[in-house]
């Protein structure tokens, strides 16, 4: 059982915990990620550490709420419990000197890419950092990121905010003004880690993206988490999640991805319903009192 | 009741062990066999010659004193029989369950040699239930407290047995585990129907009365590696297991409804997605489908039996070899077929084909014949030229075994690992070429059993009481 420190919604649907696991804090490092079981019939998910905190031994990491799991969780509060937390798990990102890298990231992708943005600028980078999102709510951690980029365009799909259009025009755009790119980063939906990789597939950029398939033990006992690249199987828990964009079979892994959608939706349905019930029989003896 | 004579001992027959039926069991996940009563038990028990030189024990890897303890059963001094049984096996409860009994004492079994041998396994479930149910686990004499702390590295049956016999030896010991429970295979693994769970979840229970501390959640490699581990522990006991499954490596093999035993298992054992949607944990929907499962062991039965309990229209093993190789234990083949699992063999899986949407509907197999034997002995499958068929299927799942893990090896660089990546070790110690540490198991053996899981656990513990009253002994 780990508790939870902080908890609060940074935009619609994401939500920022701080959880007290002191061992992950010391050893994780950026592009590793967590698995967590919100209770004891839970189902045991990956979340990336987006930052660690070891006076109080605390990690953050930020969820959206996108199913049953995600959305159980984001209704914990500070001094709630959850049930299991194990990592630091995954290959950490390869930092190293490319010289301009370009971090971007896609709705909650962006608290993926952020630790790795902040390595990547410690390690001596000139970081460019793009972060998108349907509109200007769904930009998130754009003051935290803005520490460490030097330069920093937030994009969103309707023009509410900053660059109007997609993270890949705005990359498109730098590209075709003749900037100088070295590495690019890209985190978030699986069409947009796709388009980028198409972005940048012709200028032969070095690009990474974090795959997010589905995932059971996170330790390489299962196989469920295998990806193709460059046509070959590996377990992105233990082998990634970081893999060559421009390698990747990302066919394969929006399919594997589609796997249990029934079930999601039926999961969710269930926990919805159960919600309602339960603040119907809240409000009875609220009524009561 | 009187002495009896051997030829008298003869004339019983092997007790049949109550079961549920098949019609009923398959749409259930409890457990298969029901256990004798003391009636049966006290019988089967009589059939014992008991041996002045007891074959048996000779077959036993663990050397249990087998007609001691069977003799106890006939008189019915069930405790006495516990004890017997509990000074070489640390999880009878467990052994006498999925021990290949058939492959090992039963096999040698004097009585076998003219009439089904003694049914020894089943008696040691008896005996190691009856002591669960009626007396409780008891407290076994424990040495003082030596003061010194030993890491036992997973929560399997050989770090479980290590574990056991240390915390009696006077030491402490905490087992740091990488998933949410206690128990390896036999929690996440093996199937409730074959191997309750309870059962497993009373042992470890033991264990912490005992005073072993647990720690799950907790990847020795990734959370603490192991040389950080020596700083805080005086001695490592690693038994992770061969936890690293392998694919068939044949095109098709990432379609949807193509799972490894171990994911296909693990979902449902450990994470109860038979009880999907009270347990978040999804299983793909089986419900008259047809479904493969390709290997011939015990990974093999179990999920094709599993497949079978979640609603499966047809379940069907595919195996490279023919019967007589199948590496499982003749009772689950038997339960198998009995519960209408289908057995095509000489078959060996060349492609997955499958539609639109990603989803597995064939399975393209090559037919095989029986070649020369290989150096396992098992005669070698050859592919028959041409003869290629295509079975339609919903989903596969592979159980072709397991290789070894690599997050301790990888981390612990001066711990030697042969080309498979299990840890080498001196057999008569478990002792690994890193001072202070030792393991065994699966991780040591490869993919091997329970017992003998257990029965390095507890050789290392041995090794390990020597080496930290001495440790110049290294
Ligand atoms: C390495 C990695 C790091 C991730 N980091 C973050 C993060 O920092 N923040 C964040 O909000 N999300 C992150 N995710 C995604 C997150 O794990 C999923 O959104 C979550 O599991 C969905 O669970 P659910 O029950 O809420 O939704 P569901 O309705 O069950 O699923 C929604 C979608 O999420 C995916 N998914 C479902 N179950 C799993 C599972 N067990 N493992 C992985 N994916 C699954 C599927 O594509 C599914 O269609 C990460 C995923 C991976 C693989
Ligand atoms: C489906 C199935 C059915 C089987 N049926 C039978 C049978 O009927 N009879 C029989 O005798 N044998 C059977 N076996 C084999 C038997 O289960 C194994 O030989 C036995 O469990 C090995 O024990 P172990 O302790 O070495 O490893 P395991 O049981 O594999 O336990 C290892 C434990 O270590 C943990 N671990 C791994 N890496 C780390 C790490 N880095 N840090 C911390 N913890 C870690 C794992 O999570 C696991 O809990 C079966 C195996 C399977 C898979
Ligand atoms: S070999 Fe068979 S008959 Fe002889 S002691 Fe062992 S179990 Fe009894
Ligand atoms: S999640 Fe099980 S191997 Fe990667």
């Amino acid at each position: 059982m780990n508790r939870i420190i902080e908890a609060r919604f940074i935009a619609p649907e994401i939500k920022l915990f701080r959880i007290e696991a002191p061992k992950i804090a010391q050893k994780r490092k950026p592009g590793q990620f967590v698995v967590v079981r919100v209770d004891e019939l839970g189902e045991r998910i990956p979340l990336t550490i987006a930052d660690s905190n070891l006076d109080d031994g605390t990690i953050t990491i930020i969820v959206q709420g996108v199913g049953k799991t995600t959305k159980q969780l984001n209704m914990l509060e500070a001094g709630d419990y959850v049930h299991d937390i194990v990592g630091p798990l995954g290959k950490p990102s390869e930092i190293e000197n490319y010289g301009v890298a370009v971090s971007i990231g896609g709705g909650v992708g962006t608290a993926i890419a952020y630790p790795t943005a902040k390595a990547l600028k410690e390690a001596g980078n000139y970081v460019i950092g793009i972060i998108g999102g349907r509109t200007k709510e769904f930009v998130i951690l754009e003051d935290e990121m803005r520490q460490f980029c030097d330069e920093l365009y937030p994009t969103t799909d309707d023009g509410s905010y900053g660059f109007h259009g997609f993270v890949t025009h705005k990359l498109q755009q730098l590209l075709e003004e003749g900037r100088k790119i070295d590495f690019v980063l890209a985190i978030g939906p699986i069409p947009m880690m796709r388009a980028v990789a198409e972005v940048t597939r012709p200028y032969g950029i070095k690009t990474v993206v974090s795959l997010n398939p589905i995932m059971v033990d996170a330790t390489g006992m299962c196989g469920g988490c295998r990806v193709t690249v460059d046509n070959k199987t590996y377990f992105a828990c233990v082998d990634g999640p970081e893999f060559d964009a421009h390698k990747v079979d990302f066919d394969n892994l929006i399919k594997r991805n589609r796997m249990y959608l029934e079930h999601e939706r039926k999961a969710l349905e269930n926990f919805i319903c159960r919600i309602d019930v339960m603040a119907t029989k809240l409000e009875k003896e609220d009524a009561r009192a | 009741m009187p002495e009896l004579s051997n030829k008298e001992r003869m004339q019983i027959p092997r007790q049949h062990m109550p079961e549920q039926s098949p019609s009923e069991r398959i749409r259930n996940f409890n457990e298969v066999n029901l256990g004798y009563t003391i009636e049966l038990a006290r019988t089967e028990a009589e059939r014992c010659l008991r041996c002045k030189k007891p074959v048996c024990v000779e077959g036993c890897p663990v050397a249990v004193k087998i007609p001691d303890f069977i003799k106890m059963v006939a008189e019915g001094r069930f405790k006495e029989a516990a004890d017997i049984l509990k000074e070489d096996n640390a999880l009878p409860a467990v052994c006498g369950r999925v021990c290949p009994q058939e492959e090992q004492c039963e096999k040698v079994c004097v009585v076998g040699k003219k009439n089904p041998p003694v049914a020894i396994g089943h008696l040691e479930r008896f005996v190691a239930d009856w002591e669960r149910m009626n007396i409780g686990f008891r407290i076994p004499e424990m040495k003082p407290k030596t003061g010194k702390k030993v890491a036992i590295v997973g929560g399997g049956p050989a770090g479980l047995s290590c574990a056991k016999d240390l915390i009696t030896m006077g030491y402490d010991v905490t087992v740091f585990e990488a998933l949410h429970e206690i128990g390896g295979v036999l929690i996440y693994g093996i199937p409730e129907f074959r191997l309750p769970k309870e059962i497993v979840r009373a042992e470890v229970d033991y264990l912490r009365q005992l005073g072993v501390e647990f720690q799950t959640n907790y990847v020795i490699g990734l959370t603490e590696t192991v040389d950080e581990l020596l700083q805080r522990y005086d001695a490592v006991f690693i038994g992770v297991g061969a936890g690293l499954p392998y694919f068939l490596n044949v095109p098709g093999e990432n379609l949807l409804g193509v799972y490894s035993a171990n994911e296909f298992l693990t979902r449902v054992n450990l994470m109860r997605a038979f009880e999907f949607p009270r347990a978040d944990t999804p299983i793909m929907n089986l419900q008259g489908k047809d479904v493969a499962v390709f290997g011939g062991g015990n990974t093999a039965m179990d999920a094709v039996r599993t497949a079978l309990r979640l609603g499966a229209k047809t379940a069907m093993i595919i195996y490279r070899r023919t019967e007589a190789e199948m590496p499982a234990r003749i009772e689950e083949i038997k339960h198998a077929k009995e519960e209408g699992v289908q057995f095509i063999f000489l078959s060996a899986p060349l492609e997955f084909l499958g539609d639109d949407e990603g989803w597995v509907r064939a399975v393209k197999v090559q037919k095989m014949q029986l070649g020369e034997p290989d150096a396992s002995g098992r005669r070698r499958p050859v592919p028959i030229d041409g003869a290629i068929e295509t079975i339609p299927i919903d989903a596969a799942i592979i159980a072709i075994g397991n290789g070894s893990n690599p997050i301790i090896s990888k981390t612990t660089p001066d711990l030697k690992v042969n080309k498979w990546g299990n840890i080498i070790v001196d057999p008569e110690t478990m002792k690994t070429s890193k001072k202070g540490v030792f393991a065994g198991g699966d991780i040591v053996t490869g993919g091997a059993t329970v017992i003998l899981a257990m029965g390095a656990g507890r050789k290392a513990a041995k090794a390990i009481d020597e080496y930290l009253k001495n440790s110049e002994v290294w």
